[in-house]
């Protein structure tokens, strides 16, 4: 399947969606969304993949919503951005959130508004230090969507994540690294050498076992203690039943590197 | 052992049967058949001294996604009116032993009610609930009107049966509709284990228990608080109920024998 608007590859386990709309930041408009939709469900479909690296062409990330796809004419209606939030921006969240495998996100630059909030979807964000974050939805008008009021809060707490989304001032990768907004801030030269590195390393790794590293990890945002604790127990049932699990203890016993296959 | 071809029934574990609705191919739709094939089967379990408890499950993604619409187009009012389905509904609200759903997936229609007829229900976190059928222009027949009022309250249920809306498997639980959300793989564990452990309590005082609960959804308090003393009453003359004291007094097990 060929794209105009990203840029799509699997190579060894390991799936790059490169969103590549340069000229407007990488901005997301209708046919992104439909491209963007269309190679995740080549990742789910591919039971070779066993990683996910999301990053952007040129000098930003994503911009978010491309503003020039949804320009209001005066007196002309107002447009109904529930929908679009619900067929285009969950969709895509939810499908990122619940990949049975490790999603990086490699930050190469600005991201605004729906992009900063969907690279915090991700599992692991490396940013380049040019790179920064803005919550800019405030400065239109608008309300932080694609989970940012739900990540942004469990991130850097509540008083960070409402001065954020209140001024929608920008924080560079230095201070989102020292807020834990993201895993890593690295030299930009290195962001994709080492985003790509790790990438590679998770095609090697227990996939199975990770997906549910990332299934307990996100549920423990709305259990109880006691409930994470049973999610727990019957989470790691099923990874002590992977053939991984038994190949991990068998390499360790046996003093060699273990030779996952992801199930 | 009876040849079914809707459902799948185990051979008993440690006091348990499980049967497993198994349509497939139509998101185990609950035609005739397999509501006969139910009925039988719970019949056949009813009688059976070894069964103490039955886990009632369909598959990973599906529980059942109600019933068969092909079936129910050709019948008229007449058809309806003569239809068997009801008897069978009946044959299955009358299994006196517990029943312990695993549900899965989609529990909508006739799914739906079908779960409501089991005792206790766990549910995988996948889970979906629902009674649509007032989108193609009927309502719920197999008690969705009654059951899941008196389970979950008037404010839900009518937006359930009114918009044909669903519910996750959370809010079931927030509701009181389900007693436990699992990750979907193991809901069946878990269900097994409950009737296991239930299993292994007096038989005729766990049947008497959940007589006694049920009449609750029937009576006023208080003919529910007399028929709760009778039954309280009748397990007196029990060879169980005497074990079970006199373990408790002796700490010990008890060695329960079903009389």
């Amino acid at each position: 399947m060929s794209y105009e608007t990203i840029e799509f590859s699997i190579t060894e386990g390991v799936a790059v969606l490169t969103l590549n709309r340069p000229d407007s930041l990488n901005s997301f408009n209708t046919q992104m969304h439909a491209e963007v939709r269309s190679a995740l469900k080549e990742v789910k479909k591919d039971s070779s993949v066993r990683c996910l690296l999301l990053t952007g062409n040129g000098r930003g990330f994503c911009a978010g919503q491309d503003l020039s796809d949804r320009n209001v004419a005066p007196g002309a209606e107002a447009p109904n951005l529930g929908e679009s939030i619900e067929k285009n921006y969950s969709p895509l969240l939810r499908t990122i959130r619940s990949l049975e495998m490790p999603v990086i996100c490699a930050v190469n630059g600005v991201a605004a508004g729906a992009g900063a909030n969907i690279a915090f979807a991700c599992d692991i964000v490396l940013a380049a230090k040019s790179a920064s974050f803005i919550q800019a939805f405030c400065k239109i008008g608008l309300v932080p969507d694609c989970g940012g009021t739900w990540s942004l809060p469990r991130l850097v707490g509540p008083a960070r994540a409402m001065a954020l989304s209140m001024l929608g001032d920008k924080v560079s990768a230095e201070q989102a690294e020292q807020w834990g907004m993201i895993w890593k801030s690295v030299e930009n030269e290195s962001l994709m050498d080492e985003a790509l590195s790790m990438a590679k390393h998770f095609a090697t790794q227990p996939t199975k076992g990770l997906a549910l590293i990332k299934r307990a990890i996100q549920a423990s945002a709305t259990n109880t203690f006691d409930e994470q604790l049973d999610l727990e127990r019957d989470l790691q049932t099923l990874a002590g039943r992977t053939e991984d699990y038994r190949e991990g203890v068998a390499a360790f016993m046996e003093k060699r590197q273990p030779a996952f296959k992801g199930q | 052992m009876q040849n079914y071809e809707d459902i799948l029934v185990s051979g008993v574990e440690s006091g348990v049967l499980t049967i497993r609705l198994n349509r497939p191919d139509a998101y185990n739709a609950l035609r005739t058949q397999l509501l006969r094939e139910l009925a039988d089967a719970l019949d056949t379990a009813a009688a059976d001294d070894q069964v103490k408890a039955v886990v009632l499950t369909g598959s990973d993604t599906v529980f059942a996604a109600g019933a068969d619409i092909k079936e129910m187009a050709s019948l008229d009012v007449v058809g309806v009116m003569n239809d068997p389905r009801p008897t069978f509904w009946r044959r299955i609200a009358l299994f006196p032993k517990p029943i312990v759903a695993a549900v899965n997936g989609f529990a909508l229609g006739g799914g739906c009610e079908l779960m409501m007829h089991c005792d206790i229900v766990i549910a995988g976190d996948n889970a979906q609930f629902g009674q649509p059928e007032i989108n193609l222009g009927i309502i719920p027949g197999a008690g969705g009107t009654q059951r899941l009022i008196r389970t979950i309250g008037k404010s839900m249920a009518m937006q359930l049966v009114l918009s044909g809306e669903f519910i996750s498997a959370q809010q079931a639980r927030s509701f009181g509709l389900v007693s436990e959300v699992t990750i979907p793989e193991r809901s069946l564990e878990r269900a097994t284990q409950l009737a296991k452990k239930i299993a292994t309590k007096p038989p005729i005082a766990v049947r008497l228990a959940k007589e006694a609960l049920l009449k609750a959804y029937e009576t006023t308090l208080d003919s529910g608080l007399n028929l709760e003393r009778k039954a309280f009453t009748l397990l007196a003359a029990t060879e169980d109920r005497n074990e079970g004291i006199a373990a408790f007094m002796e700490k010990r097990k008890p060695n329960f024998t079903g009389k």
